[in-house]
């Protein structure tokens, strides 16, 4: 496998698009995100976000365009591609017959994790499971199912960590607990991450750049801490309705 | 491909067999009970019918080799869908694992648990009805490979079609050695089937296979030249499966029923 470049971006999508039965649901969406940096996708319901993070997964091939993660081309080289990323989603726990280890175990074995006995117990620590180690995941709380999920999407330190609504259904303090171990991950191996999130409080406490998607293109994108001043609104949130309220950028059909 | 990966798919069914009586015991149970079955009537046909002819290596071994191709069938079709009921397929595929890697996988499970159900099957015929597979001489050798290669490509097309139809598919899967076994001369020989049934008995390695043993027990001998051709015949099918599995994989991936598998849009 060809060592990925430090240098390259960790995520170039350029033109993605997406249609089903002739309705287009990505529409050439193309954007960068660097080594280190943590960037919000945010949308309405229907937007996109998961269509193009599911495209990112290689699980949905798109209509056009191409993913490109750490230098590697995920249309040509996807098992290499693959082997740069991991992701977190609420719709895709852990199977709940596996212990968490067990779990980490099998992840770990698929992503080729070196030295993984140490690396399980340095994630299991992290995310504080130590209690649940040999705990069946469907027991655990929803909370602590994705603190599982995130150990997980860690075991392999990826260029390229995808989130998926990481921290919808937890209570708060384990919310701000995976925001600041995503943030440290990000500063210290200097992994990507691309995050979406209903949550503008999050956003703008989490994320170096976001992007509001609209009908699977981009709206407007920057630095969730000055966007919603350079747009004349007091807060993200109110930026987030006053545009998916406007009737041309409103609800899909 | 990388045997770690492999290794991880087998892992995973190692760890669900550990923990649960409910998937060990099938794995024996229903070969006991057929050895059991079966047994007790072929000793009672031998009790009644003309002496001479033995029952126990015509019937009871032709009803545990056809079990055993349902087992390898099950093995595989099992692994998979444990991934299908935990709701595992999108980090599956969203993982550096290939195809071949995941299906090699599989087959490796299957290899295992139906080597296991191989084991009990011996012992128990042997012990309790006076089987010896021995008696077949050596053409139960490639008789076993031709079941065994015959059973993986079922199992893999069945998961294939499952990929495709959703989980509720599973179903179909299930009778397929059951469907399949009026064609294959488990019991008879293909002479016996009507003219149209001939030509589908011999489009299936597993009629090869009890021709041969069947010719064996009546004191005849096994034809090299049919077991080739079962042999051939078995890994033609097994090639078509893989490609088939292939196949599915990317029709699911361009319209994206991997990402939303549970909802089964396609029934």
């Amino acid at each position: 496998m060809t060592q990925p470049s430090l240098h390259e971006p960790a995520l170039a999508v350029a033109h993605l698009t997406k249609s089903f039965f002739g309705r287009t649901v990505v529409d050439d969406l193309s954007f960068l995100i660097a080594p280190g940096e943590i960037v919000g996708l945010v949308g309405l319901n229907g937007a996109g976000k998961t269509t193009t993070i599911n495209m990112i997964l290689g699980v949905l091939a798109p209509s056009r365009g191409s993913v490109t993660i750490a230098g590697v081309d995920l249309g040509a080289r996807r098992e290499d591609a693959l082997a740069l990323t991991n992701f977190s989603a609420v719709y895709a726990p852990l199977p709940g017959n596996l212990t968490v280890v067990q779990n980490l175990r099998v992840f770990g074995m698929m992503y080729d994790v070196p030295d993984l006995t140490a690396r399980i117990d340095e994630m299991v620590e992290m995310f504080d499971l130590a209690r649940y180690r040999e705990t069946r995941c469907g027991l655990l709380s929803s909370g602590e199912q994705t603190r599982v999920s995130l150990a997980k999407a860690l075991l392999n330190k990826p260029r390229l960590l995808l989130l998926d609504e990481p921290t919808a259904s937890i209570d708060p303090s384990t919310a701000d607990t995976i925001r600041t171990h995503i943030r440290d991950y990000a500063q210290r191996e200097q992994g990507a991450v691309l995050w979406t999130s209903h949550n503008m409080y999050e956003v703008a406490a989490v994320c170096t750049r976001m992007m509001l998607l609209s009908r699977g293109r981009i709206l407007i994108e920057g630095d969730p801490r000055t966007l919603p001043g350079e747009h004349g609104m007091a807060s993200l949130e109110d930026l987030f309705i006053e545009l998916s309220r406007s009737p041309e950028e409103g609800t899909e059909p | 491909m990388k045997m770690r990966r492999i290794a991880a798919i087998m892992l995973r069914q190692i760890y669900l067999l550990r923990g649960s009586p409910t998937r060990v015991l099938p794995l024996f149970a229903w070969i006991a009970i057929d050895v059991m079955l079966w047994g007790f009537i072929t000793r009672y046909l031998n009790a009644i019918a003309s002496p001479g002819f033995d029952f126990v290596p015509a019937m009871l071994g032709a009803v545990l080799l056809w079990d055993f191709l349902s087992r390898v069938m099950q093995g595989v079709t099992m692994a998979f869908f444990e991934d299908v009921w935990s709701r595992n397929l999108l980090a599956i595929f969203a993982s550096p694992l290939s195809r071949a890697e995941y299906v090699t996988g599989l087959v490796f499970t299957g290899i295992c648990t139906s080597l296991l159900g191989l084991g009990v099957m011996i012992a128990l015929a042997s012990f309790a009805f006076g089987l010896s597979f021995l008696s077949y001489g050596i053409t139960i050798v490639p008789g076993l490979m031709v079941l065994f290669i015959f059973g993986v490509a079922l199992g893999v097309a069945g998961s294939a079609m499952v990929l495709r139809l959703g989980p509720a598919a599973e179903w179909l899967i299930w009778p397929l050695p059951a469907v399949l076994s009026p064609f294959a001369s488990v019991f008879y020989p293909v002479a016996s089937l009507p003219v149209w049934m001939q030509p589908l008995a011999y489009a299936l390695p597993p009629s090869y296979v009890f021709e041969s043993l069947r010719a064996i027990t009546q004191g005849g001998q096994a034809h090299g030249s049919a077991l080739a051709i079962a042999l051939s015949l078995s890994l033609v099918y097994l090639a078509a499966a893989a490609g088939y599995f292939v196949h599915v994989h990317g029709v699911c991936v361009r319209n994206g029923l991997i990402a939303r598998y549970s909802a089964e849009s396609v029934s």
